[in-house]
């Protein structure tokens, strides 16, 4: 762990914030796309020290934060069956619906159960042979490998009483979607070390060669961030748009081909809904025929009642970087991590989330 | 309070179970002692004060590196009563015991809690025992209520934290939640951190020695450092800054955190002491942790001011500073 030290040094850090506030003398506008990228920079208040042209962005990079409404009422409704066991992963228990949460239903005597792996689904699967064990699949290429393998070894140990609701999503294609959008205006991309760990770099080439976004891969740590910063500064001064590495510790250009292809071998890709942003074709991963007694969507029939919006919610806008969480008319005042109205404000990764708890932005005494 | 019912989360030690307490307990109950919302009562009695405090154990697993339910329930209810500064003599024991239980896991922590009850100096004299039917409980919950002894004329506090005083910690953050959540079905990753859990009333007699104008003890154990700053600056009405740098962390606790998304001044400690002294004492104070038992990793890690009322910052070795808020709810492992 002591490799870890180097990236916390704060006479490092310092030096990079020195580099940073040299080469960024325009004015820009840097996106990170990943929730937990945010959560770093929150944590460490790094928005604080950056100079005052550069504005810090967050973006889609919650796997909690997107999911649709519609998405968590069809779990929900799930749950409600009583011959369920409705396993997942624990932020998304506390993220509201249309209607209700899982909490909630939890609370309601469903039988929710908060794993921390998908071992724990599958086991409790073996453990429950009358029920069936459905399990919430969230996440981008970082969990689905795990997910896929999961299936696989559900096949392997016959458990018929298993399914997953692929809710899975990738990134790739959603940032060509955002650089897109005229609404959005961003300059520069941090991306996701853990996704990218996954996927390397070349599936993000479009970025930098058709949209003329510079993009840096980066890691987790606070000199990790800023070393991603300055080299996306250094790349807008020197007039450059192309997608580097800053966190060759744990990516490689080529990504992790063992985990693609198991990914390949159960998912295929299909449209998804993000929350906020709508649907956006080939970003959702659906589980393929071959698998198909093991996914959810096929084994559970439900028929919840049509998704709601929540009024006043402006999270869709925040994941795109339009509006600034503070900005949104519910920030700290309608909405909080303990009565949160939307997604961005109950993940522990959600930028709402993340500019309440370590700032005074948008609190009045 | 917004919920109709109970959540998991009013019970995760932060700002959801404060909710609770405050709207439900203190408004329910309504006593002026209760509201001080001290680890320990102070009661006074004809020829002296007592301390007196209650705590129940629910922890899965019932056995961790370092510990187990029984030393838990012994050191955290000896840890409260220390922090009005009493010391601990007598405590109480409750058992709800699930049907099913085996008897001699039941005896590993009845040995445990004698261990620990002899290490700490304190008798457990009065018990009780309920079986639940089996599905209704999680093989064992422990309750321990104790009794200790004030000095006369101490009187310590979480209100009387004051501008200018230092704040000291015993040792490193985040050992007692990172050895109980790598031990987790489904969790468990290669790591030697040990729970802290330990009996620290030995350390705190060492603190209020040498420092006596010692304002107030706190352990921090659910949810961690960060919510007990800030009770401590909510009800002294005082900002409380902390020095990144200047906490004690494992490096493996770090790195779990890291793996998990924690924040590691929101993880539980079961053998830390936070304790608030004016700067005139806090070299002395800090000298008497680090010579105490379970105090060699202490450190000054920040100091109290005097605005905005309430809030809790941590600043960075690199300029920044960022707030230390309270967790919400209940420390869950992000999705990637």
């Amino acid at each position: 762990m002591d490799i870890l030290k180097g990236f916390r040094d704060p006479a490092v850090a310092r030096g990079l914030v020195e580099a940073i506030r040299s080469v960024a003398t325009a004015p820009a506008k840097v996106m990170e796309v990943c929730g937990t990228h945010t959560v770093a920079i929150a944590r460490n208040g790094l928005r604080e020290v950056m100079p005052d042209t550069v504005t810090l962005l967050s973006g889609p990079g919650c796997p909690v934060c997107v999911t649709a409404n519609g998405d968590i009422d069809t779990a929900i409704e799930m749950a409600r069956r009583p011959d369920v066991i409705l396993a997942t992963f624990g932020d998304m228990v506390k993220v509201p619906g249309s209607r209700s949460s899982l909490a909630r239903e939890k609370a309601d005597g469903r039988d929710i159960r908060v794993v921390y792996s998908t071992l724990d689904a599958l086991d409790l699967a073996e453990r429950n042979p009358e029920r069936h064990i459905v399990f919430l699949g969230v996440g981008f290429e970082t969990t689905a490998p795990t997910i896929a393998s999961a299936i696989q070894d559900a096949e392997r140990r016959d458990l018929g009483n298993f399914s997953v609701l692929s809710l899975h999503k990738t990134v790739p294609a959603a940032l060509g979607a955002l650089a897109q959008d005229p609404q959005v205006q961003v300059n520069a991309l941090i991306l996701p070390g853990h996704v990218s760990a996954i996927i390397g770099l070349e599936p993000y080439r479009f970025l930098a060669e058709e949209h003329g976004v510079p993009s840096v891969i980066t890691g987790f740590e606070p000199v990790d961030v800023l070393q991603g910063i300055w080299m996306l500064a250094k790349q807008l001064a020197e007039g450059r748009a192309e997608v580097e590495i800053a966190y060759t510790r744990a990516t490689a250009p080529e990504g992790n081909p063992a985990a693609l292809a198991k990914m390949a071998e159960v998912f295929e890709a299909a449209d998804a809904e993000w929350r906020g942003i709508g649907v956006i074709p080939g970003t959702g991963l659906a589980i393929r025929e071959r698998y198909g007694r093991f996914d959810a969507a096929e084994r559970v029939s439900v028929s919840p009642p049509p998704p709601r919006e929540i009024p006043g919610c402006q999270c869709g806008e925040v994941l795109k970087g339009i509006t600034l969480p503070f900005e949104c008319r519910l920030f700290a005042k309608g909405c909080t991590p303990e009565h949160p109205v939307g997604p961005c404000m109950v993940s522990s990764e959600g930028s709402c989330a993340a500019y309440y708890r370590y700032t005074d932005y948008g609190k009045t005494a | 309070m917004r919920a109709d019912s109970i959540l998991l989360a009013h019970g995760s030690g932060g700002t959801m179970m404060r909710e609770l307490i405050e709207e439900v307990f203190l408004v329910g109950l309504a006593d002026d002692e209760l509201a001080r919302l001290d680890d320990a009562a102070v009661l006074e009695l004809p020829g002296g004060a007592l301390a007196f405090s209650t705590d129940t154990y629910v922890v899965d697993p019932l056995f961790f590196p370092g510990g187990d339910i029984g030393r838990l329930a012994v050191c955290g209810t000896v840890n409260d009563v220390c922090t009005s500064g009493a010391t601990p003599l007598y405590l109480s024991v409750g058992f709800v015991l699930e049907e099913g239980f085996a008897i001699p896991d039941l005896k590993r922590v009845v040995v445990s809690m004698r261990d620990a009850a002899i290490e700490a100096g304190v008798r457990i004299v009065t018990g009780d025992t309920k079986v639940v039917e089996r599905g209704h409980g999680d093989g064992l919950y422990v309750n321990t209520a104790g009794v200790g002894v004030l000095p006369e004329g101490v009187r310590l506090s979480g209100s009387l934290c004051r501008p200018g005083d230092e704040v000291l910690l015993s040792g490193t953050l985040g050992d007692h939640g990172i050895a109980v959540i790598s031990t987790r079905e489904g969790l468990s990753f290669s790591t030697d951190v040990r729970s802290d859990a330990a009996p620290l009333n030995g350390l705190v007699a060492a603190v209020r020695a040498a420092a006596p104008g010692v304002r107030c003890f706190r352990d921090p154990t659910r949810g961690g450092l960060a919510s007990t700053l800030n009770e401590l600056a909510s009800a002294s009405g005082v900002s409380i800054t902390v020095r990144d740098e200047d906490v004690p962390v494992r490096e493996q606790v770090l790195g779990a955190c890291e793996m998990l998304g924690y924040d590691v001044y929101q993880v539980a400690n079961e053998g830390k002491m936070v304790a608030v002294v004016p700067a005139d004492q806090a070299a002395g104070a800090l000298a008497a942790m680090r010579s105490a038992p379970y105090g060699e990793d202490a450190a000054v890690i920040g100091e109290v001011g005097e605005s905005p009322a309430g809030k809790v910052y941590v600043q960075t070795g690199f300029g920044a500073k960022r707030i230390m808020d309270m967790l919400v709810g209940e420390q869950l492992p992000r999705i990637c």
